[in-house]
C-alpha cells in the first residue's frame, strides 16, 4: 500500500503482517488462513462426529456389540502400541482441532467486530432498514451460537458418559448400560435432542462453508456442495437423535443390557 | 400518445441518514416526498427531494453518483436494509421507483463499515478498494513492452471466466451487505480476473498474497454467508472467493519456494 | 496562420510519426525524475498518460473529482475499440483505418494526426491484452473482431458490452502500480478550478478538495488536461452527471484556443426522457437498428397504442426516404429524421418525444429465441428503465448527445496554444474532425495517453532541465488561489431562489433547441442572445446552499454550469460562422435537395479555433487550413 496514494485515508483496523515469521504462522495470522484452519479442523471434527455416530449404531445390533466396540477402540493398534495410546493420540488430535477451531472462530469474530462497529455480533443487523438477510440462512447466522452450545454439550456429554460424574449408576466400560441409564431420564434425553439439533445446524453451514474456505470449488461439484452439506447434517441429525428417542421409546432398554452385562468386566485403570 | 409509458405517482416518506462530516454524529431525518413518477430512477427521486430542500432553504442530501447507467460504481446506498435496493443485479441508479408502493417508508442509509468511513450523509470513502488494487491488482507491463496481442492464445473459457470476474464495478455493495464487512468478493473478483489469464501468471502468487493481506488490514473476515453475491449489481459469483482461498494458501507456499530458488 | 502552427512533421504520411519521434527532443532517462507533470482527469487518456509518464520516470500528480480513478466516464463506452490488426484477413490496413476515420470525420480532421492514430492503434491492442483486458476470443483462443458502426471490415475489438470499462480498468491498474511504487501522487475528490501561467507558460493548477473545501496550488513543469468532452452543455446527454468542461474552459480563458465547439455528435438510439426531472439519457447499442424497424403513426394525432395502429397507418420514414439503406442510415441521418417527425407532431410516448423501434417483424421472421439471443441484454435494460416489455410493445427511442468532437486546439504534439499545457482524449479536438466513427473514441483516448503524449511531452520538457517548478508561493499561484476562493464566496453569497440544476436544465433546453441536431441562422442568433440573458439571471438568482468548507455538490455544480454558459455561447457562434453542413454540424441552409449535408470544401476546409478576449468580449476566430494530400474529398449519399 502506497503512502502517496491519497491525501485522505482510511485507518486500517489491523497492521500489515510481519513478513519475518515462518510462513505457517503468517498464514494462520491472516483471516483467510484462519478460515482454512476452521475449515480443515471443522471437517476433522465432522469426521469424528460421523464415525462416533456409526460406532454408536452398534447399540442397535446388541449391547455386547457396542461394549466390544468400546473395548476395541481402547485396544486399537493391537500389540504394536501400548493399550489406549493410539486412542489417546487421536483424542489429542481432536482436542487440538477443537482448540484451533475455537480460537480461530473467536479471533475472526473479533476481527469482524472491529471492521464493523455498527453490528455487535454476526447475525445482528448493521442497518436500520427493515430488510432481513437475503442469502444468509438461519444456520450461517447462528454459527456463533450453535458453536458455544456444542462446547457446553460436549462437556456435559463427557461428564455424563465418559467421566461418569453425572450419575452413580455409571459403570466404566459398559457404554450400553450407561447410555440407557442416562437417556432414560427425560430431561437428559431433551438435552441430547436439543444439542444434536445445534450440531446438525452447525454442520449444515459448516460443511458448505469449509468447502468454500479451503477452495473446493469446481463447476462439476459446485452444484452438489449444498446438497452434500444438507445430507450430512440430516444424517447426523437423524442418527444421533435416534438414541435418546429410542431409549425413551423403550426400544433400547436395560433388560437387554443386564443380560449381557456380566459378560464384560474390565479393569478400572484402563477404561478412561 | 400511444398507450405506452404510463406513469403512476407515488407519495413516500424518506428516512434518510444525515451526517455533516466524517467526525460528526449522524441521525435519521424523515422527509415526506410527494408526486414521484414511478418511472423515475431512485437517484432522480433524490434529485427532486434535493431541489425541494434547496427551495425551502435547507441543505441538500449528499450522495455519490455519476454515470447513472450502472457501470461506474459511484452510486450505492442501503435502501430498506438492502444494498442498492430490492431489485437483484441492479445499481441504485438503475433502480426505478416502480419497485416501491405508494405510501412506503423508505430507509436510506450509507454503506456502513470501518473500511468505508462516512464523509457526509450518504457519501463514504472507498479508497481501501484502491489500496487493494495498488497492492497487486495489475499485470506489470510497461507501455510499449507488450508482445503481439495474438501471441498468447487464451482459452475462451478462461477468458470468459476472467471477464465474468472483471465485470466488478467496485461499488462496495459486497462490503456493505456483509454482516462482517468483509471485502472478499471484491478482492477475489479482481484476483480471478488476472489469475485466470495466462498474462497474469508471472505475478500470480505475489499478487494473491499482497492483495489478501491488504484487504485484511481494512475489512472483516468472511463467514461464507453469501450476502455479497446477492447484493452485487453484477452478480459476481462466490466461486471467486473459494478460488482466492485456494490460491492464498498456495501463494504462501510458492512464494517461499520461489525465494528459495532465487536465493539458495 | 502564424498563430496556429500545427507542427505537422514533413515527409510522406506514413513516415511523419517516425520522423517526428526522431526529431523531437528527448529527456535523458536519469533526468526524467527531475520533471514534474500534472495530469488532470483519470479516464482512458488521463490514466494511460499518467501511468506511461510515470513508467518513463517522470514525477506525476494525478487529479480526479471522483472517489477513484476507475469511475471516469470512459467506463461507460460499450461497443469496442478499433485497430487495423487485420486479424480477420479481410483487407484492413493502417491506411484503410486512417481513410475511414478521415472520411467519417467528413474531411475536417488533420491527416497527419489521424494517420498516427491508425498507426498506434495496433500497439494499443497489444498493450491492453498484456495488461489482462479480457477481450472477446474465438474458440482457438485468439482475439475476436466484429464489424462496427457500418465499417466494411471487422476491426473492432470488444469485451462483451463493457469494452470501455475493461480498458479503463486496465489503465487504472497500470496507474495503481505506479501509485504503489510511489511515482504517482493521486488526488481523489479534487477538482481543478484554475490553470496557472507564468511568463506565458503553464506552470500549475489550483484545485479544490471536494471533501474539505481546501483550495490549493500545485506546480509542475507541464500540465496535461484529460478531462473529457462537454456533452453536458445539453443538460440531457449520455454523459455522466459530473462530466464538465471546467478544466478545459479555465484553460481557454487563460489563452488556450478552443477548436470547433460546434461539432457535437448525436446518438440516434437512446431511451427518450420520461419526465421533466430526468437526469440523464441512456444509450442503447446501435446494433438494434439491424433488426428493428423505425416508424411513427402517419397521422399526427393518432393516440392509439402501437399495437392498434394498422400497418397502412404507420410511417416507416427511414425506409420510405432511403430505400437503399433504410433503417441503417448513418447516425446523423437517423437522428435528424427522428427529430423531423417528432417536431411534426408524430412523436410517441406520453411526452410525444420518441419514435418506435419495432421488433415484431424480426421476431416473426427469426423467432423470439433468436432475437432474445442477439439483444436479450439490451431488451432487459430497456424494460428495467421504462417498465415496458420490448418483445410485445415497440421500443421508443430518441437521439441524444453522446460525444463532442470539438475541444482545445492542439498541435501535432498535443500541446495547446499555451506552452506546457497539453490536452488529450475527448478534451482536445484533434482526430475525429466533424464526426467520430464508432469504436474510435476509446482508440483515441488511449493512443494519446499511451503512445503519443509520452513522446511529445519531451519536446517541451527537455529545454527546462535544471529549472525547478515555479514555487507555489509565487504571486501567480497566490493570486490564482485568491481568485478561486473569491469566486467560491461569490457563488455562496448570491442566495437567489433557484437551484443550479434548474438553470442547467434551462440552458440545456436553449442549447438543444437551437444548437442541436439541425441548426439555422435564426436559431443560432436566438441562442446567442438568450444564453447571456439566462446567464445574467443565473448569476443573480442561483441558490448555492451550505458552505465552502465541506462536501457541497451544489457548489461543485455552480462553477461547472457557469462555464457551460460561456461554452454554449461559443458553440452557437462557431455554428453560425460555419456556413456549411458537415458531420455532426448540420445547417439547414446547407443541404442538398435530398436533405443531405452539403459541405463547402472551398471555403470551410479548416479548423476554427477561438481565442478568449476577456470577460464579456466575443472570442476571435482563428483558422487552421486543412490540407488533404492523401485522400480525395467526396460527398456521401445514402439514397
Amino acid at each position: 500500500m502506497a503512502a502517496t496514494s491519497t491525501q485522505r485515508g482510511v485507518t486500517p483496523i489491523r497492521p500489515a503482517p510481519r513478513k519475518t515469521l515462518p510462513w505457517p504462522i503468517q498464514f494462520y495470522r491472516s483471516a483467510v488462513g484462519r478460515k482454512w484452519v476452521m475449515g480443515v479442523t471443522g471437517l476433522m471434527l465432522l469426521g469424528f462426529v460421523v464415525v462416533h455416530m456409526l460406532g454408536n449404531f452398534k447399540a442397535y445390533i446388541s449391547p455386547e456389540s457396542i461394549d466390544h466396540y468400546g473395548e476395541a477402540l481402547r485396544d486399537m493398534g493391537g500389540h504394536l502400541v501400548p493399550r489406549t495410546h493410539l486412542l489417546w493420540a487421536m483424542r489429542l488430535g481432536l482436542i487440538g482441532a477443537f482448540a484451533l477451531h475455537i480460537h480461530a472462530a473467536l479471533s475472526l469474530t473479533l476481527m469482524s467486530r472491529r471492521s464493523n462497529p455498527q453490528s455487535g455480533i454476526d447475525g445482528q443487523k448493521k442497518y436500520a432498514g427493515s430488510q432481513d438477510y437475503i442469502a444468509a440462512n438461519f444456520a450461517s447466522r447462528t454459527m456463533r451460537w450453535t458453536g458455544p452450545i456444542i462446547v457446553l454439550y460436549i462437556l456435559f456429554h463427557l461428564a455424563d458418559l465418559t467421566w461418569g460424574t453425572r450419575s452413580d449408576e455409571f459403570v466404566r466400560g459398559e457404554p450400553y448400560h450407561n447410555m440407557v441409564d442416562s437417556m432414560s431420564s427425560l430431561p437428559v434425553a431433551i438435552i441430547y435432542i436439543v444439542a444434536n439439533l445445534a450440531v446438525a445446524i452447525h454442520i449444515f453451514h459448516g460443511t458448505w462453508s469449509a468447502m468454500q474456505s479451503i477452495g473446493i470449488n469446481n463447476p462439476r461439484i459446485n452444484g452438489i456442495r449444498k446438497p452434500v452439506s444438507m445430507g450430512l447434517a440430516a444424517l447426523v441429525l437423524v442418527g444421533n437423535l435416534s438414541f435418546p428417542i429410542m431409549v425413551q421409546a423403550g426400544v433400547l432398554d436395560e433388560e437387554t443390557s443386564e443380560e449381557s452385562a456380566p459378560a464384560l468386566v474390565l479393569s478400572e485403570e484402563v477404561t478412561s | 400518445m400511444s398507450g405506452s409509458g404510463n406513469t403512476n405517482v407515488l407519495n413516500l416518506t424518506l428516512k434518510v441518514w444525515r451526517q455533516e462530516g466524517p467526525n460528526a454524529t449522524g441521525s435519521f431525518d424523515s422527509i415526506p416526498v410527494e408526486g414521484i413518477a414511478d418511472d423515475m430512477s431512485f437517484l432522480e427521486m433524490l434529485d427532486i427531494v434535493n431541489e425541494q430542500i434547496i427551495e425551502q432553504g435547507g441543505i441538500p442530501i449528499e450522495f455519490d453518483h455519476d454515470c447513472r447507467e450502472g457501470i461506474c460504481g459511484a452510486c450505492g446506498v442501503m435502501i430498506n436494509g438492502n444494498a442498492h435496493g430490492p431489485k437483484k443485479g441492479t445499481t441504485t441508479c438503475q433502480l426505478h421507483m416502480r419497485n416501491f408502493e405508494d405510501g412506503d417508508e423508505i430507509v436510506v442509509e450509507p454503506w456502513r463499515a470501518s473500511g468505508f468511513p462516512i464523509m457526509r450523509d450518504l457519501v463514504v470513502d472507498r479508497s481501501p478498494f484502491d489500496h487493494i488494487v495498488e497492492s497487486g491488482g495489475y499485470i506489470s507491463v510497461n507501455t510499449g513492452a507488450a508482445p503481439d496481442a495474438n501471441l498468447i492464445p487464451v482459452p475462451k473459457d478462461a477468458s470468459d471466466m476472467a471477464m465474468d470476474a472483471a465485470a466488478c464495478i467496485g461499488c462496495g455493495a459486497c462490503v456493505a451487505a456483509c454482516p462482517n464487512s468483509a471485502a472478499q468478493l471484491f478482492t477475489s473478483a479482481k484476483l480471478s480476473h488476472m489469475n485466470l489469464l495466462p498474462q497474469g501468471q508471472a505475478e500470480r502468487w505475489k499478487r494473491t498474497e499482497q492483495m489478501v493481506e491488504t484487504m485484511e488490514q481494512f475489512f472483516g473476515a468472511c463467514t461464507n454467508h453469501g450476502e455479497c453475491t446477492e447484493a452485487c449489481p453484477k452478480e459476481i459469483s462466490l466461486d471467486n472467493i473459494a478460488f482466492m482461498n485456494r490460491d492464498y494458501l498456495k501463494s504462501k507456499v510458492k512464494n517461499r519456494k520461489l525465494t528459495g530458488q532465487v536465493f539458495p | 496562420m502564424s498563430l496556429l502552427n500545427s507542427k505537422v512533421p514533413s515527409g510522406p504520411l506514413a513516415e511523419k510519426w517516425d520522423n517526428h519521434k526522431f526529431s523531437v527532443k528527448l529527456v535523458n532517462p536519469s533526468n526524467k525524475r527531475k520533471f514534474e507533470v500534472i495530469v488532470v482527469g483519470t479516464g482512458l487518456a488521463g490514466a494511460s498518460a499518467a501511468a506511461s509518464l510515470s513508467e518513463l520516470g517522470y514525477k506525476v500528480k494525478v487529479f480526479t473529482y471522483s472517489d477513484s480513478p476507475r469511475r471516469a466516464h470512459s467506463i461507460a463506452a460499450q461497443g469496442g475499440i478499433n485497430a487495423a490488426k487485420n486479424y480477420p484477413n479481410d483487407g484492413d490496413s493502417i491506411f484503410r483505418l486512417f481513410y475511414d476515420t478521415v472520411k467519417g470525420g467528413d474531411y475536417r480532421s488533420r491527416e497527419a494526426n489521424v494517420y498516427r492514430l491508425a498507426q498506434v492503434a495496433n500497439d494499443i491492442i497489444d498493450q491492453c491484452t498484456a495488461q489482462g483486458v479480457p477481450f472477446a476470443r474465438e474458440y482457438g483462443g485468439l482475439l475476436d473482431n466484429r464489424s462496427f458502426g457500418g465499417a466494411q471490415v471487422s476491426r473492432t475489438f470488444y469485451a462483451r458490452g463493457q469494452t470501455g470499462q475493461q480498458l479503463l480498468i486496465g489503465a487504472y491498474q497500470a496507474l495503481a502500480r505506479q501509485i504503489a511504487e510511489g511515482n504517482v501522487e493521486l488526488h481523489t475528490r479534487t477538482e481543478m478550478l484554475e490553470l496557472v501561467k507564468k511568463d506565458g507558460e503553464a506552470c500549475g493548477i489550483v484545485t479544490r478538495d471536494l471533501i474539505t473545501g481546501e483550495i490549493k496550488s500545485h506546480s509542475a513543469h507541464a500540465v496535461v488536461l484529460a478531462t473529457g468532452g462537454y456533452g453536458n452543455v445539453f443538460y440531457l446527454s449520455t454523459n455522466a452527471m459530473a462530466c464538465n468542461t471546467t478544466a478545459v474552459w479555465r484553460a481557454h480563458r487563460k489563452g488556450a484556443f478552443f477548436a470547433n465547439p460546434c461539432y457535437t455528435q448525436i446518438h440516434p438510439t437512446c431511451i427518450p426522457s420520461s419526465d421533466e426531472f430526468q437526469s440523464k439519457l441512456t444509450l442503447m447499442s446501435e446494433s438494434l437498428r439491424n433488426d428493428g424497424r423505425i416508424w411513427v403513426p402517419r397521422s399526427d394525432d393518432d393516440k392509439r397504442p402501437a399495437g392498434q395502429i394498422p400497418e397502412g397507418e404507420r410511417y416507416y420514414y427511414l425506409e420510405e426516404k432511403y430505400p437503399a439503406f433504410g433503417n441503417l442510415v448513418p447516425r446523423d441521418v437517423a437522428s435528424r429524421n427522428a427529430k423531423t417527425v417528432v417536431d411534426a407532431g408524430h412523436g410517441v410516448g406520453h411526452l410525444e418525444n420518441g419514435v418506435y423501434l419495432d421488433f415484431s417483424d424480426a421476431i416473426q421472421r427469426d423467432g423470439l429465441e433468436t432475437i432474445k439471443a442477439k439483444y436479450g441484454n439490451l431488451f432487459d435494460m430497456y424494460e428495467n428503465i421504462t417498465g415496458e416489455d420490448p418483445y410485445s410493445v415497440p421500443m421508443r427511442i430518441y437521439p441524444a448527445t453522446h460525444y463532442t468532437m470539438g475541444g482545445l486546439w492542439v498541435d501535432y504534439n498535443l500541446m495547446t496554444t499555451i506552452p506546457g499545457c497539453y490536452s488529450i482524449g475527448e478534451a482536445n479536438f484533434s482526430d475525429h474532425g466533424a464526426n467520430r466513427l464508432g469504436a474510435s473514441a476509446l482508440m483515441q483516448g488511449l493512443a494519446d495517453g499511451y503512445f503519443v503524449l509520452p513522446y511529445t511531452i519531451g519536446d517541451h520538457l527537455a529545454p527546462k532541465l535544471g529549472d525547478d517548478p515555479v514555487p507555489t508561493s509565487d504571486p501567480v499561484f497566490t493570486d490564482a488561489v485568491q481568485g478561486v476562493s473569491d469566486a467560491t464566496d461569490r457563488w455562496l453569497g448570491v442566495n437567489g431562489s433557484r437551484s443550479v440544476d434548474w438553470f442547467h436544465r434551462e440552458l440545456g433546453k436553449i442549447v438543444w433547441d437551437n444548437i442541436g441536431m439541425e441548426r439555422n441562422k435564426a436559431d443560432l442568433e436566438t441562442a446567442i442572445s438568450d444564453i447571456p440573458a439566462l446567464k445574467t439571471e443565473f448569476e443573480n438568482d442561483v441558490r448555492v446552499p451550505g458552505s465552502g468548507a465541506n462536501l457541497n455538490s451544489s457548489l461543485e455544480k455552480v462553477g461547472r454550469v457557469a462555464d457551460f454558459f460561456e461554452l454554449a455561447e461559443l458553440m452557437a457562434r462557431d455554428a453560425l460562422e460555419r456556413e456549411e453542413s458537415c458531420g455532426g454540424h448540420f445547417r439547414a441552409e446547407h443541404q442538398t435537395e435530398e436533405g443531405e449535408a452539403k459541405r463547402d470544401d472551398e471555403n470551410m476546409a479548416h479548423v476554427a479555433a477561438w481565442e478568449w478576449n476577456g470577460e464579456g468580449e466575443v472570442q476571435t476566430r482563428h483558422v487552421e487550413e486543412l490540407v488533404f494530400e492523401n485522400v480525395e474529398l467526396t460527398q456521401r449519399s445514402y439514397k
